[in-house]
């Protein structure tokens, strides 16, 4: 068998892969928390919340309207983003204006009461949720086997990801956005409706979060917790990017997801730990992140 | 001109917070006119503009245009109304390019200048389009902010400063861009401390001091009033 740096290759590519699908997930995730921060000001403690609201999504349309996989593709992110504009203008618009914190705060709030809910709806315990029969089974690659819904989620979540970055750069809603990033009042003055923006922007966000889930339904098991504990590695990832920065969570989310893998080869210890250490070193030395501008 | 304004001020109060900073200001503007708010630093012309513009909130008296209450509307209705604001910092967009600096503003009604239009008045402007806006020089930007709200039909323009720390060359191009402007028809109100750029375009001069309109006269009469303007601007 071959091998590199003493590593079996499978074993080695086996982690790779395992590392690009956990940083598929955090560049959607923290792709949708920059977005947010950017203009909203806003830390959303409720994107993990939102995440598993979209792979709970898929998991009652399935089980309760016997909704399949790819309808609920569409519907789970169309569900949480509504969900996510009712709380925009009901609580968090009201918080605008004032410190940052208290947004933070009220979001949190959101993620324990949501996480807490589905808790006693449906245990701690995950449930399972099949993959789409299209998508089942593996390929051979000649170095690997690689199960087809893997392959599915890194090439779903680079579309997604190249799909929203192409709506912020290239569109005129995008040359909105990215105006009232720098000066919300002097857009609003030009007509734009600003107040609307905002709502849709973290419609945006939670809806990105609840496509996660559903992309992460079917390899992660559907757990009320299944977001808590992304989401932490998902804060680290938008610092090292630097806040607000759209390319620097994309690319971040998938090097460091990488990164996580190959350590996992060659120094497993240390694996849970890497993705902090490395956030810790760019706080440091680039306190506003790789991709981030000094405010 | 016993027309009705286009746009009406009257008994205009307005706080920054709890400091109250413009105390009963009037003003009328017709169709078609340039009018020019002189005063010294801090008289209240900027916060005059914002106000109107309903930037700045806390206000209480009556702001007309062509009759509608501007007062009542939430910021983003005004511009709708037919105002087009540029501001005193210009407020070029650094993560835009000039382009899409230009295409921001939303067209408010018909009647706005093309896109052609405005690059044959700025050709820079186009020389520069897939630029950074915030590379630009300074009288690039100052350009381009005025262009921006060419496009989207404002009948009326508030310009705060326009020529501010820009060389002579570059203000004797802005000055023709007004005449060019006027000559079309479009309603100015300008905030201006150059009074040889002011002369050339206003059809009348309005004097603010602390927060108060205290004098106003038609641009004829500028250097007949010199030494009364020196003394109440301190130049």
């Amino acid at each position: 068998m071959s091998t590199i740096f003493g590593i079996p290759t499978p074993a080695l590519f086996g982690q790779v892969l395992i590392g690009l699908i956990n940083g598929s997930f955090y560049a959607m995730l923290s792709l949708g928390l920059a977005v947010i921060f950017g203009l909203l000001r806003v830390i959303n403690f409720a994107h993990g919340a939102q995440y598993m609201l979209g792979a709970f999504a898929a998991y009652l349309l399935l089980n309760y309207l016997g909704i399949g996989y790819w309808p609920a593709l569409i519907l789970a992110p169309l569900i949480v983003g509504a969900i996510a504009v009712v709380i925009e203008r009901t609580m968090l618009s009201r918080l605008y204006g004032v410190d940052p914190l208290y947004g933070l705060l009220l979001t949190f709030g959101l993620a324990l009461i949501l996480e807490g809910a589905f808790r006693h709806w449906f245990g701690a315990a995950g449930q399972p949720y099949a993959a789409p029969p299209q998508l089942t089974g593996a390929v051979n690659l000649g170095f690997m086997f690689m199960p087809i819904y893997r392959g599915w989620v890194v090439i779903a979540s680079l579309v997604i990801c190249l799909g929203t970055w192409l709506l912020i750069e290239k569109t005129r809603l995008g040359a909105y956005l990215r105006a009232a990033t720098e000066n919300a009042t002097l857009v609003q003055a030009f007509g734009v409706n600003v107040p609307l923006l905002l709502t849709l922007t973290y419609g945006l966000g939670a809806a990105l979060a609840a496509l996660a889930g559903v992309l992460a339904a079917p390899i992660y098991q559907v757990s009320p917790l299944m977001g808590t504990n992304l989401i932490i590695i998902v804060f680290a990832v938008v610092v090292v990017g630097g806040m607000g920065s759209i390319l620097g969570a994309i690319v971040t989310g998938y090097v460091l997801g990488i990164l996580e893998g190959l350590t996992k080869v060659f120094y497993p210890e240390a694996s849970s730990i890497v993705i902090f250490v490395i956030m810790a070193i760019v706080l440091l030395v680039r306190p506003a992140g790789l991709f981030g501008r000094e405010e | 001109m016993s027309s009705a304004p286009l746009l009406e001020v009257r008994g205009l109060n307005a706080w920054y917070g709890e400091s109250h900073v413009l105390h009963g200001v009037d003003l009328d503007i017709r169709e078609g006119e340039t009018v020019t708010l002189l005063g010294r630093n801090g008289a209240g012309k900027t916060t005059t503009l914002r106000a109107i513009m309903g930037i700045l909130r806390r206000r209480e008296g009556v702001i007309r245009l062509r009759g509608q209450d501007l007062l009542r509307l939430p910021l983003h209705k005004v511009a709708q109304a037919g105002i087009g604001y540029v501001p005193e910092e210009r407020g070029i967009f650094a993560s835009l390019n000039v382009s899409e600096n230009l295409m921001l503003p939303p067209t408010v009604s018909e009647g706005g200048m093309s896109v052609e239009e405005i690059y044959n008045l700025f050709p820079n402007l186009h020389e520069r389009r897939s630029s950074q806006g915030t590379k630009l020089s300074g009288g690039e930007q100052q350009m381009l902010a005025i262009a921006r709200v060419l496009r989207t039909g404002a009948r009326i323009i508030l310009l705060d400063e326009p020529t501010e720390g820009l060389a002579p060359v570059i203000v004797q191009r802005i000055g023709d861009v007004l005449v060019a402007l006027k000559k079309r028809g479009m309603t100015i109100l300008l905030v201006e401390q150059n009074f040889r750029f002011a002369k050339k375009v206003a059809d009348r001069f309005y004097l603010m001091e602390d927060g108060r309109m205290v004098n106003s006269f038609p641009g004829h009469e500028l250097d007949a009033r010199m030494d009364e303007l020196h003394e109440v601007l301190g130049v």
